[in-house]
């Protein structure tokens, strides 16, 4: 009995040779221990520039841990442990004399949960630059009007952007946090299942932003949501027990995977 | 035709068999737990503002009485009414940052589990737990013959300066008093802020001290408000605190430096019920104290109240 073949999805959302783009993040050998156990296991891989590389796999899998590791997030978790190297543009980041903000500021991220401040539209999208000192009102107000209109929020906010942002939809939210993330101007953006709470047609507006953004920024992005890994990414790895099982083209990954496990994963057999 | 029998259905419908006498004692119980404290509270406040009213004129409220502050036609609460107030507010510019900065440290800095952690901690809610004479005590042996005596040594002064009751010692006596109060409440009021929203600022690339100032603090302000609330009820109407550490049981004056001492309703309350020379006569001046004591706490409570919905507000809808 064979099992009853899917239709490809369609796949590879610009259809653009991205063959020729410069690796940016080369990880090598990372493994991460909590406490005693490990959630990675000696991954290898590299990330190009100006691409969407999307981390799948089934809960658990380590994809938000790897995530992670690109900006330094699990230093906050304590019980921490990493081997490996990951480098940014040739720069271990994880060196001696790595400055975790200045790792933060090129390398933004979105989370799974919409976290917006509680402050004014206009004060969430300016932080990140007020941290850095800019404090001339015109330089901010360009600066912010820029990142809503490149988060497609621009429209709706622009009449309110001194009220709340806790007042914007659950879609909107996670838009301003889209735009807070770009306003700083990064070379790397995270993000971390960024649709995963919002309805379709809110997703839907997340994912042709993520389409949008990738033609300035290198987007790498965790979702447990296969049709919009294959949607949206050029690049796909998957992601099992902290392993990277395997790690190619999206058109590659969900037409002819290599792998047993990565047909039975995205043909919907587990996970 | 023909009849499908059925199972004859119940007529009972849904009604219990028995009545639920358990709940209904429970409920009946409660209810009348709940009348009681209202009916105690009515009897309070209806006593008092019916027989304080009359009492009560602008002239009272703003004349400072001469020695014999017992003879209704005469007296005036002008000095407390100054000196609770002041001493009200001189504790809470203490107390408000030192009692947030503690709680700043063990809700972001102090590791979790660790044995010194769990030391503040418990040395914080045994401090709540500590009755308020021996704040008072602690006010005397501490602030003014440790603190004072020796301010007054180090400046050479010819006579006791610092080193006597004075509104500041009672005023920072009450704010060890109320110290756990804003600790416990800033505390709460900082694990309230989710931990994503300072995940959200460290990573746009600030610092742990960048993200508790400008993001977690301004989100945990009303619940830290209703710490400061909190403590200024309670000391409001403290006395024992501030019996060996600053109250007077008369002055000529109001008070005007930090180093006077200072007429107080709460003690005032306490001096015309036990030291008058006629009771009915003074009782009169005495319900109207205590009512003027009552509007003033209550006075205090609500311009804090006031403070905090205005921020409240100004958070949702962002300035």
């Amino acid at each position: 009995m064979t099992a009853p073949v899917l239709k490809p999805l369609v796949v590879g959302s610009t259809g653009a040779d991205r063959d020729a783009s410069p690796p940016l993040i080369e990880i090598e050998n990372l493994s991460l221990f909590y406490g005693k156990a490990q959630a990675l296991k000696n991954i290898s891989m590299t990330i190009r520039e100006r691409v969407v590389t999307a981390f799948i796999g089934p809960s658990g899998c380590g994809k938000s841990t790897l995530l992670r590791c690109l900006n330094r997030m699990n230093d906050l978790i304590p019980g921490v442990r990493i081997q490996g190297t990951v480098k940014i543009g040739g720069h271990d980041i994880y060196g001696p004399d790595v400055d975790v903000i200045e790792l933060r500021r090129r390398v933004g991220m979105v989370f799974q949960k919409s976290n917006p401040f509680a402050k004014s539209i206009y004060d969430n999208v300016a932080y990140g630059l007020r941290l850095q000192g800019v404090k001339k009102k015109a330089e901010l107000d360009a600066a912010v009007e820029q990142a809503l209109r490149q988060a497609a929020l621009w429209d709706e906010v622009k009449d309110r952007l001194h009220e709340s942002a806790l007042g914007l939809s659950g879609g909107q939210q996670q838009r301003l946090c889209i735009a807070r993330a770009i306003a700083i101007k990064p070379e790397i953006i995270l993000m971390d299942e960024p649709a995963s709470a919002l309805d379709p047609i809110a997703t839907a507006r997340i994912e042709d932003l993520i389409r949008e953004l990738k033609k300035d920024f290198t987007i790498v992005i965790v979702t447990h949501n296969m049709q919009q890994a294959a949607r949206m990414s050029d690049y796909t790895a998957f992601l099992y027990l902290g392993e990277l099982v395997e790690y190619d083209k999206t058109t590659k990954i969900f037409t002819s995977p290599r792998d047993k496990r990565t047909e039975d994963y995205v043909t919907g057999r587990f996970g | 035709m023909t009849h499908v029998q059925t199972t004859p259905r119940t007529t009972r419908g849904f009604k219990s068999s028995k009545p639920d006498l358990a709940s209904f004692f429970f409920t009946g119980l409660t209810g009348v737990a709940t009348a009681l404290i209202l009916a105690i509270l009515g009897v309070i406040l209806l006593n008092i503002i019916l027989n304080g009213w009359p009492g009560v004129s602008w002239r009272f409220i703003t004349t400072i009485p001469k020695r014999d502050f017992f003879d209704p036609a005469a007296t005036g609460i002008l000095p407390m009414i100054v000196g609770t107030t002041i001493r009200v507010i001189v504790m809470t510019v203490f107390v408000v940052p030192v009692g947030v900065i503690t709680a700043i440290y063990l809700a972001e800095y102090a590791p979790r589990l660790s044995p010194v952690t769990r030391v503040i901690r418990g040395a914080v809610n045994n401090l709540a737990g500590v009755p308020s004479i021996v704040f008072g005590l602690f006010g005397l042996g501490f602030f003014i013959n440790f603190v004072g005596r020796n301010l007054d040594a180090i400046m050479q002064n010819p006579g006791p300066v610092w080193g006597k009751p004075a509104l500041i010692w009672a005023s920072l006596t009450l704010a060890v008093m109320t110290l756990p109060v804003v600790i416990v409440a800033t505390e709460e009021a900082l694990h309230a802020v989710p931990a994503g929203v300072r995940e959200g600022s460290l990573a746009l690339g600030a610092t742990k001290l960048q993200t508790i100032l400008r993001v977690v603090l301004p989100q945990a302000l009303p619940g830290i408000l209703t710490g400061a609330i909190l403590a200024v009820s309670r000391a409001g109407g403290e006395v024992a605190p501030i019996l060996f550490t600053g109250v007077a049981y008369y002055m000529a004056d109001l008070p005007k430096k930090l180093t006077d001492q200072f007429m107080d309703l709460g003690y005032h309350v306490f001096v015309l019920s036990t030291q008058s020379p006629n009771i009915d006569q003074t009782r009169p001046v005495l319900y109207a104290t205590v009512l003027v004591l009552l509007v003033l706490t209550f006075a205090l409570n609500f311009t804090a109240v006031l403070i905090r919905a205005q921020m409240r507000r100004k958070m949702r809808m962002a300035a």
